[in-house]
């Protein structure tokens, strides 16, 4: 590619990781937020605290 | 009509809406992408004068076209929150600032890496990096001012203020550093410049700006549907959807 | 209009008091230039022709030194909500505010400007340019620091994030201030750029008080 490769890759590389993280960082806080929402209602079910209580 | 935008601002709504397009969304923005990608990759015909580096223009033009209205749709939302105080348009903005901020730095950075062959440069002060360059910055004033604030109940509504004096400063903005190039540099040949191109090479590029766009659109509704998860955590829909989880 | 002479003369009034305020910034600003030389050269020719940009930076991150002060004194001792739950126009009290800050770092640094010029070597053309722009300019970012004062108001550390949220509004002078002052050290006429600031300076006093009349509603509302 006429010695202009290294910028071409580079380039398309670096669009490829950052859309590639925009997409996985949503991905990986949805889980979180599933998670840690379960495990509060598990315990607000269980515990007779009304502080546990969501 | 009005009866539908109202609707849509409820949070339960729009999760239910947003949740049946998120997907095929997401899927048809990924597969634009990639054909537009390997398209400006492989088929695209060598400028004369850049050589195989115009292809670069395929990443780099879209991410820019979408820094800038990135902007302008977060000054929308804002607009709509402040107006009608329709809270979802708060998670709007929340949400859109991080990506638009991300997209803008890929522009700038492809930028710089489509500047190198093409001039020889890294970086070059030309009206148009040096206005995304500002644009990145007021994307981070947002960002900046909700993270200081997170704990205040008026976060919302002072960073809807800060995105639309930057959306009104954005235009003489942009004017004022175009014109300080033409002071400064009378240049034959911008790097954004478009003379009229042939469809071979339009093409592809209307395909990964729209692609863009709806990868845009995808990751942003998908960060509005966690923020909303977290703000409604304790109401019954939101239990309902976790306990079916 | 009572509230606004009696703002800015109180404002006035506690800052003769206490000066420290009011010169910080501007020791500030001539210790910035001061460095320029050092860290690029001393020669004069050399610094000619940067003088209008190391001068007009200087007096940028000068004037957001001093905008952190401009409601928080008013915030802290609950004046500032007073004024808001009254009758009394929030946009009038936020022009005063305005005024007054402007008095007190604006116009000294404009005083400052024959000084810095005699520094940087700048002739007299590029001098009598310079003093104008700032008297034109300072204003406007009086005005457009406003907002990011009144944004950051609540906050405990806020005088930095207003650096951050206001320095791309002040792109658009300090291109046209800059560029003045290198017109008329080339010798050619720059009434151009007086009516372009103008035109800015009057754009911010419509605008800009409402949206840092907002934000002033923002901060009081907690």
């Amino acid at each position: 590619m006429d010695g202009h490769g290294v910028y071409i890759w580079a380039a398309y590389g670096l669009t490829l990781v950052i859309l590639a993280a925009n997409l996985w960082w949503p991905m990986l806080a949805r889980r979180n937020i599933i998670r840690t929402a379960k495990s509060a209602m598990l315990k607000g079910m269980n515990s007779q605290r009304p502080e546990d209580q969501l | 009509m009005l009866n539908w935008f109202h609707r849509l601002g409820s949070p339960k709504i729009f999760f239910e809406i947003s949740g049946r397009w998120q997907v095929p969304l997401l899927f048809l923005s990924v597969l634009m992408l990639t054909g537009g990608a390997a398209w400006a990759l492989l088929f695209v015909p060598p400028d004369y004068q850049q050589g195989d580096s115009v292809r670069i223009m395929y990443i780099h033009v879209p991410a820019a076209i979408l820094a800038q209205s990135g902007y302008l749709m977060m000054a929308g939302a804002a607009a709509v929150f402040l107006i009608w105080r329709i809270k979802l348009a708060d998670v709007a903005v929340k949400c859109i600032a991080p990506l638009g901020a991300s997209i803008t730095f890929l522009a700038l950075v492809t930028g710089a890496i489509w500047g190198k062959p093409t001039w020889g440069t890294w970086w070059v002060w030309d009206a148009r990096l040096t206005s995304t360059l500002v644009l990145f910055f007021l994307y981070i004033g947002v960002i900046a001012l909700r993270s200081a604030m997170e704990r205040q109940a008026g976060a919302g509504r002072a960073c809807a203020i800060l995105a639309l004096v930057g959306v009104v400063n954005l235009p003489v903005i942009k004017f004022s550093v175009e014109w300080w190039y033409t002071l400064h540099q009378p240049a034959s040949f911008s790097l954004t410049e478009k003379p009229t191109m042939p469809v071979e090479m339009w093409l592809p590029l209307l395909i990964m700006v729209v692609a863009y766009y709806l990868f845009f659109f995808a990751i942003w509704i998908m960060r509005i549907r966690n923020e909303i998860l977290v703000r409604e955590k304790s109401t019954d829909w939101v239990k309902q959807w976790l306990t079916v989880r | 209009m009572n509230l606004f002479i009696a703002s800015v003369q109180r404002d006035l009034l506690v800052h003769f008091r206490h000066p420290s305020e009011v010169l910080n910034p501007l020791v500030f600003f001539i210790v910035v230039i001061s460095l320029f030389p050092l860290g690029i050269g001393p020669e004069p020719g050399q610094l000619k022709e940067i003088a209008p940009g190391i001068v007009w930076v200087a007096a940028l991150l000068a004037t957001l030194m001093s905008m952190d002060s401009m409601f928080r004194s008013d915030f802290e001792d609950g004046s500032l909500e007073q004024v808001v739950l009254s009758e009394q126009s929030t946009f009038i009290f936020v022009l005063a505010k305005v005024v007054s800050h402007w008095l007190l770092s604006g116009l000294p640094l404009v005083l400052l400007m024959p000084l810095a010029a005699l520094l940087l070597f700048l002739d007299e053309a590029g001098t009598w340019a310079l003093t104008l722009s700032l008297l034109l300019v300072s204003p406007t970012l009086s005005l457009l620091g406003g907002i990011g004062a009144a944004l950051t108001v609540g906050l405990p550390r806020g005088g930095l994030l207003v650096t951050i949220l206001v320095m791309p509004l002040y792109v658009p002078v300090l291109v046209l201030a800059t560029a003045m002052v290198q017109a008329a050290e080339a010798g050619s006429d720059t009434i151009g750029y007086v009516y372009w600031l103008l035109a800015i300076l009057f754009g911010s006093v419509c605008l800009a008080p409402i949206a840092t009349a907002a934000a002033v509603n923002v901060a009081t509302d907690q």
